[in-house]
């Protein structure tokens, strides 16, 4: 603003000219409506975004060199910190590639309590993403409402593994924990008061003028552009192209079950903001259809030199105590080789890159996190639109920092 | 663990068992020797591509309808240190039209770590080739912008690379500190 007036008052014979300097701004590192460490830098033409750039790097911590310095199994807790608000995806979506890499399938029971894990975290992910939104764009109450469905999504998450969000809870070969006979009322006892929590929640925004106003028609950019930029999740199925991996390359149990890729049509705020709603209802339906078709039987596989054998066969077997030692000092060993395994994590498609050189730990464990490319998408989508619009498009891109900055 | 001395046996794929993937067999037709090897491990097809050709390939895979690879899902390296040649380049990518997936591989030497960009053909691969670029020094010539994206300018070494120890701590304090934290500095207080 200041820029602007310091050329003095215009002559009155003169043509009023107001822009001479473009301002710049700077949002971030740390800003109240960012959420996430990122700095967006902005040059600004009135209020109008003329030049932008976007600096990641803030929560760079070493993920893979981490990873790559302890045994297969020490890697999930580093997992659970990628995407921090749905941490059982990265957790089943790591296990997933070292599975593929080792060649071993988990029991049904396991695949089907892993799919209700990536849904409970789909749900929590989406829930954080669009109370923030809400709050960002000045709604304090919504923010509170999905706040407290988050909540609730996390109780389902503490059935299952006894913590609320540092989870832990998948294992090569397995899972952590198998859920009791309870399991099933209780998760559809907190699906039915979360949906409710849902309706106030949308009844709260989706009539509200002000939040309709900031959401539509902004931050859109074409489904060719998305896609040359590696956009995915969300995003890509709000501008019309419906990829999800979990229709297009199914894992799991998810060709199994009937749910639906919701998708869009403008690719506009409004339209991302609906589409992780319905994703909301979708993965409601998945989990549904999950508890109540839980089959029995294990949940994890029955080889020793995969999956740790229970107290009872390592206290009473010699080849399981043999193989339990070497499986906690050394780890799984897979067959030298590389993998890829891809899931569809919060924000889009979440991929590990997996390459064994036949030791107990990854000699290259690579994340390709949907939060980084969405994000590296920021820049053409405000370019040319207004200051305040920042907020809604960056909200919608939902950038983690644990996952974009690894 | 000192990985720095784990023996880089090259996690080199097992013994080629020919193309069976139409993908590969494509490329096989479109290139011939400049496709240096191929092979297909648990399900997921890999060529290996000479930096020289690594454009007209990419071209090839985009532009091709029998291929249209239109996303460039993933950049990154593998350092196999102590193995000529040191470094390979990994492309991932995937098709949404004809719903398959390639890995493209580029083997480096050391002492000449760069290839071309491939921003031109695919966006995506501006953010993608920076952090490669950050994170294993390898220079991506006719990148419109390569600069560290994680670390800051004055960051000595590339840290994903093995011959980094994991330990090595390069602090900056203030905005653009020059003042560091001698290497051999105990930290602990």
């Amino acid at each position: 603003m200041a820029d602007e007036q310091k050329n003095g008052a215009p002559d009155e014979h003169d043509e009023i000219d107001l822009h001479h300097e473009t301002m710049e701004l700077k949002v971030g590192p740390s800003h109240p409506a960012t959420h996430g460490t990122v700095r967006i830098q902005l040059k600004l033409d009135g209020e109008r975004i003329v030049w932008s750039e976007v600096e990641v790097g803030y929560l760079h911590r070493g993920f893979e060199k981490e990873c790559e310095s302890g045994l297969y199994y020490q890697a999930f807790p580093y997992t659970d910190r990628l995407n921090y608000v749905s941490p059982m995806i990265n957790n089943v979506g790591y296990a997933l590639a070292v599975e593929k890499l080792l060649g071993v399938e988990v029991p049904p029971r396991c695949q089907y309590l892993r799919t209700i894990a990536s849904e409970v975290s789909r749900m929590s992910d989406h829930f954080t993403c669009l109370g923030a939104c809400a709050l960002e764009l000045g709604a304090f109450t919504a923010f509170l409402y999905g706040v407290e469905a988050r909540e609730l999504v996390w109780d389902i998450h503490d059935e299952m593994c006894g913590a609320r969000v540092t989870c832990n809870y998948v294992r090569i070969g397995g899972i952590s924990a198998d859920v009791g006979p309870e399991f099933r009322a209780f998760v559809h006892e907190k699906l039915a008061q979360i949906a409710k929590l849902k309706k106030d929640f949308e009844d709260l925004l989706l009539s509200n003028p002000i939040f309709i106003e900031r959401m539509e028609n902004t931050g859109l950019l074409a489904k060719e552009k998305l896609i040359a930029l590696g956009v995915t999740g969300p995003l890509l199925r709000a501008a019309g192209v419906p990829y999800d991996v979990r229709r297009a390359q199914p894992y799991l149990v998810y060709d199994k079950l009937d749910w639906d890729v919701p998708i869009g049509e403008r690719g506009d705020n409004m339209d991302r903001f609906l589409i992780r709603i319905n994703e909301l209802n979708q993965s409601t339906r998945i989990i549904e259809q999950c508890v109540d078709q839980l089959p029995d039987g294990p949940v994890d596989i029955n080889d020793p030199h995969v999956r740790l054998a229970g107290k009872g066969r390592v206290y009473n077997k010699m080849e399981e105590l043999i193989a339990q030692f070497k499986l906690v000092t050394e780890g799984p060993k897979p067959p030298v080789g590389e993998v890829y395994q891809a899931v569809e994590g919060g924000n889009g498609e979440l991929g590990f890159y997996v390459v064994s050189d036949g030791s107990g730990s990854p000699y290259k464990l690579r994340a390709r996190s949907p939060s980084f490319s969405n994000t590296a998408a920021l820049t053409p989508m405000i370019q040319g639109q207004m200051l305040a619009d920042v907020i809604p498009t960056f909200d919608m891109i939902n950038m983690i920092g644990g996952e974009c900055d690894r | 663990m000192a990985e720095e001395q784990k023996p880089a046996e090259a996690a080199e794929a097992p013994a080629p068992s020919g193309p069976t993937s139409p993908i590969l067999k494509r490329l096989a037709d479109g290139f011939g020797e400049k496709v240096l090897s191929r092979h297909e491990y648990r399900g997921d097809a890999t060529a290996i591509v000479d930096r020289a050709a690594l454009i007209d390939v990419c071209k090839l895979l985009r532009d091709d309808p029998e291929l249209a690879f239109d996303f460039l899902m993933d950049v990154t390296a593998v350092d196999y240190i102590g193995r000529v040649p040191r470094f390979e380049v990994v492309y991932h990518l995937y098709s949404l039209v004809k719903n398959h997936r390639v890995r493209i591989k580029v083997p480096l030497e050391e002492g000449d770590p760069k290839l071309p960009s491939v921003v031109a053909l695919w966006p995506s691969a501006d953010w993608l080739e920076r952090e490669t670029y950050d994170m294993y020094g390898v220079r991506f010539e006719g990148h419109p912008n390569l600069k560290r994206i994680y670390l800051y300018e004055q960051f000595e070494g590339h840290p994903l690379r093995k011959d980094y120890p994991k330990e090595k701590r390069q602090p900056l304090i203030g905005p653009g500190a020059v003042h560091r934290i001698p290497e051999n500095d105990d930290l602990s207080i």
